[in-house]
């Protein structure tokens, strides 16, 4: 395991206009490790796991991710280029409504098949090959591989959002509310399935959620915010049985125990 | 003809079409911008192709026009008189006499020489379109050379129907940099113009785009390592001109189902 972190974040503040989207913000993300970022909506959650994803600038601080080839570098220091390779290899996005991440007009096993066939496989065997073998790895039936996306229950899709990002193994993964419009029942199998595949591949994983549930299930550290800042930040089971800052308090007190 | 300017566009923007094309012919495979006119005829009839013709046309030159590979179809009959009236230009239904083709669909089957000019009319110019609809994004595309994901429709192609059924307009590598729509022209066309010395002009009205194939460039067609790429073929001969190497057009000749297949260019 390596000894120094993957993503280090320093004093990431984007504004809109007047309005704060997130404010100074600071942390370090190690290799193998999940952290949830919870807080209510408009918290600032979603803008800052857009500014980490590179898919909006932030207006201070910086991002620094230990690339394979030259090690840490600040990804807005990059070439353009070269931050949309690393985007689409080294990084996967987990969208909340799998339509933003998919393409819907071709099949499961060209979605899956896409970001291979972006760093250059020619060969259409093998590429069918990766994705039969990610299909069953996401529990999605292998005859439903010619299939369009858009035959498949909301489950099924989230689920072919992740083999579409897991197959150019990256490294990090981000996640939006990955369960977010999912039933309880679907939503337990998906989080049993992503725990597995985290532990097996040795991700890091950022998922932002508003679910304290699933924060505890899959986070080893969580991030509160609100208002666009960190209010605490510790190890889940610590900040979600020992809250510290009143808001965090309020946020453990509102679940509802059935 | 008396009010018209010579091949009816004025000056003005024969200069600017030739400047686009200029550019087209230096970068070879880029899309030009440029500001496309009114033409006297309706989008999609060739409005891009009949004003990169009307740039480049001179009073010497020898212009054919052909269309889905006939000399005597509508579109064909039609533009051919509109440079006859306008330019007084010779015209031509043979290949090997003309120094001008303007062509819908078609590349003619005798091959061009380093003397003629071939001008395509364009329907649509962007391939990356169908998976992208922002132009800026297939712009940034375009510079990056981020082309991975064009082989995601061919792969779709291999799962439905066992091979790449793409018939025409198949997206072509143009120097090894920037991926062209060779216009709706058959795949059968395809390897003619790789390495052709012929120059290419391709001109989209619609679109306002213009781009460029110098000679001797190479045109490589997208495939896969096992599904490599391949032109269609017939198990029967033309049935006017007994061509074995030709491309055919299948043509229902009475009402009890009986077919002939004929060679579709003319000439």
């Amino acid at each position: 395991m390596s000894s120094r972190p993957l993503l280090q974040v320093r004093g990431v503040t984007r504004r809109y206009g007047p309005r704060v989207g997130c404010r100074e913000v600071s942390f370090e993300l190690w290799p193998g490790e999940v952290l949830g970022v919870v807080g209510e909506s408009g918290s600032g959650k979603t803008t800052l796991l857009k500014c980490l994803s590179a898919q909006l600038v932030p207006d201070a601080g910086a991002i620094v991710y230990d690339t394979r080839d030259d090690g840490p570098r600040d990804i807005f220091a990059l070439s353009e280029p070269r931050r949309r390779l690393l985007a689409r290899t080294d990084w996967g996005i987990v969208h909340q409504h799998p339509v933003e991440g998919l393409r819907m007009g071709v099949s499961a096993g060209a979605n899956v098949g896409e970001r291979l066939m972006a760093v250059g496989a020619r060969h259409y065997g093998r590429i069918r090959g990766q994705a039969l073998d990610w299909l069953g790895r996401v529990e999605i039936p292998r005859d439903r591989i010619d299939d369009l996306p858009r035959t498949f229950s909301g489950g099924m899709l989230q689920r072919l959002q992740i083999a579409r990002n897991l197959v150019s193994r990256p490294r990090l993964v981000f996640m939006d509310e990955p369960t977010g419009s999912l039933d309880v029942s679907v939503q337990a199998r998906l989080l049993d399935l992503l725990r597995g595949l985290v532990a097996e591949l040795g991700l890091s994983v950022i998922v932002v959620t508003h679910d304290l549930a699933v924060a505890r299930l899959l986070a080893h550290r969580l991030m509160v915010m609100r208002g666009g800042a960190v209010v605490e930040h510790g190890l889940t089971d610590q900040v979600l049985d020992d809250p510290q800052h009143p808001y965090t308090q309020l946020l453990v007190a509102s679940i509802l125990h059935p | 003809m008396d009010g018209y300017n010579f091949a009816y566009l004025d000056e003005q923007t024969k200069r600017m079409i030739r400047r686009a094309l200029l550019k087209a012919v230096a970068i070879p495979g880029y899309q030009v911008p440029f500001a496309s006119r009114e033409m006297p005829l309706p989008y999609g009839w060739g409005t891009g192709g009949i004003q990169v013709t009307a740039s480049i046309i001179g009073a010497d030159d020898v212009l054919k026009v052909i269309d889905q590979g006939a000399d005597d179809t509508t579109n064909a009959v039609s533009i051919r008189r509109f440079f006859a009236r306008t330019a007084g230009v010779r015209t031509t239904e043979r290949t090997a006499e003309a120094t001008i083709v303007q062509t819908r669909h078609r590349i003619p089957e005798a091959p061009l020489r380093d003397d003629q000019i071939i001008v395509y009319q364009v329907p649509m110019p962007e391939p990356l379109r169908w998976l992208e609809a922002r132009e800026t994004e297939t712009r940034k595309m375009h510079a990056l050379a981020e082309y991975g994901v064009m082989h995601v429709k061919l792969y779709e192609d291999v799962a439905r129907h066992g091979r790449i059924a793409t018939a025409y307009d198949y997206p072509v590598m143009v120097s090894g940099r920037y991926l062209m729509r060779p216009s709706p022209i058959p795949k059968f066309d395809n390897p003619k113009m790789d390495r052709s010395p012929m120059l290419q002009l391709f001109g989209a009205g619609r679109e306002k785009r213009i781009y460029a194939v110098p000679p001797y460039t190479t045109v490589r067609s997208l495939d896969f390592e096992d599904h490599p790429f391949d032109i269609q073929r017939w198990d029967q001969r033309c049935a006017l001109c007994d061509a074995g190497d030709s491309f055919l057009d299948e043509v229902i000749v009475d009402d009890r189902g009986g077919r002939i297949f004929v060679c579709s260019d003319s000439d």
